[in-house]
């Protein structure tokens, strides 16, 4: 505990994709506030990603704003390149990065549905790839795959953001049991209804079948990727924690 | 970077490498088999990531597959970095 604000310093970077809005961002803050020094990799809001970046630089923090399409194989490598060579080892890997094209499954096409299974499923096993090789010399690494409850439930609209969600949990799964012994832990969140910028629009349809009676907050999912992150989290390994109000109970 | 690898280099990084992964230094030797130094799958991975990374010579799962002892990955390691 050397830093003036308390926070323990860190031998390396957290590196958070999809991290300029919504979940990502508060996750971003977060780890931030835990001593991270945080890669923001972001596709497109250059001005959320700075204003970001600014806004952990005020609070004493470090971050680093990277422009990147995970979905894009040699995007995705060269900005975690990036991360390491500005901020040192990526020993947090939060995979949030995800997009959404709905339709009934008649009407979803090939486009569709390999557009959301590349980011939010096979950008998410690349990134993991690729940071598991250091993390496996370093004795210590957090890996946390933001899913959701639609990839441990039935909705309609979203076969394919499903499908690919489900496969993330599964490979959380496999993937912690691989290097569960190098101190490595690999779990997922899986929101609900968040009020994020995806969500916007839907929320007052889905309310009234919410337990909570409210959606949650990016602040509250970003709570407890913190907590995967932790040290205090050493233990916990391969698990999906459910962050839905209830709508899945 | 491969012109200055020698066989005694590799052959002492590895041996080092699987010490760290914790084998045992007094069964740790080119003859070694990985059951004898029980040494696991991702031990494997890891020791070729370090391969990787200080000579720049790739060795796959396959390849790793027909490795059975130790100085046979020196070998390979000696001969792709050649």
């Amino acid at each position: 505990m050397s830093e003036a604000n308390g926070t323990p310093e860190r031998a390396g970077c957290a590196l958070v994709t999809g991290g300029s809005r919504g979940i990502g961002a508060a996750s971003a803050r977060a780890l931030a506030a835990d001593g991270w020094p945080v890669a923001i990799v972001y596709r497109s809001s250059d001005e959320q990603a700075n204003a970001l970046v600014a806004e952990i630089e005020a609070a004493g923090g470090r971050a680093l704003a990277i422009r990147a399409d995970v979905s894009d194989p040699d995007a995705a490598d060269a900005a975690f390149t990036a991360a390491e060579a500005e901020l040192g080892p990526v020993l947090v890997l939060v995979n949030n990065a995800g997009i959404a094209r709905d339709g009934l499954a008649p009407q979803i096409g090939d486009e569709d549905w390999d557009a959301v299974v590349a980011t939010n499923l096979t950008a998410a096993f690349r990134l993991t790839r690729r940071a598991l090789k250091p993390m496996l010399r370093a004795r210590f690494g957090r890996v946390v795959n933001v899913a959701s409850v639609v990839g441990l439930r039935a909705n309609p609209g979203q076969a394919n953001y499903a499908a690919a969600k489900a496969g993330l949990v599964g490979m959380t799964k496999t993937v912690a049991a691989e290097v569960a012994r190098r101190n490595i832990t690999v779990n997922a969140v899986a929101p609900g209804f968040i009020e994020t910028d995806m969500t916007d629009g839907l929320l007052d349809a889905v309310t009234e079948h919410i337990p909570a009676r409210r959606p949650g907050t990016p602040d509250e999912v970003a709570a407890c990727i913190r907590f995967l992150a932790s040290d205090e989290a050493s233990y916990v390994t391969g698990a999906t924690l459910v962050v839905d109000g209830g709508l899945s109970a | 970077m491969s012109t200055t690898v020698t066989p005694e280099q590799v052959e002492s990084r590895v041996l080092d490498a699987l010490v760290t992964f914790g084998a045992d230094a007094s069964v740790v030797s080119r003859d070694a088999t990985w059951e004898q130094l029980e040494v696991d799958s991702l031990d494997l991975v890891e020791l070729a990531q370090v391969v990787e990374d200080e000579y720049g010579v790739e060795i796959t799962s396959q390849d790793m597959q027909s490795l059975p002892t130790v100085g046979s990955v020196i070998d390979l390691v000696v001969e792709r970095a050649a």
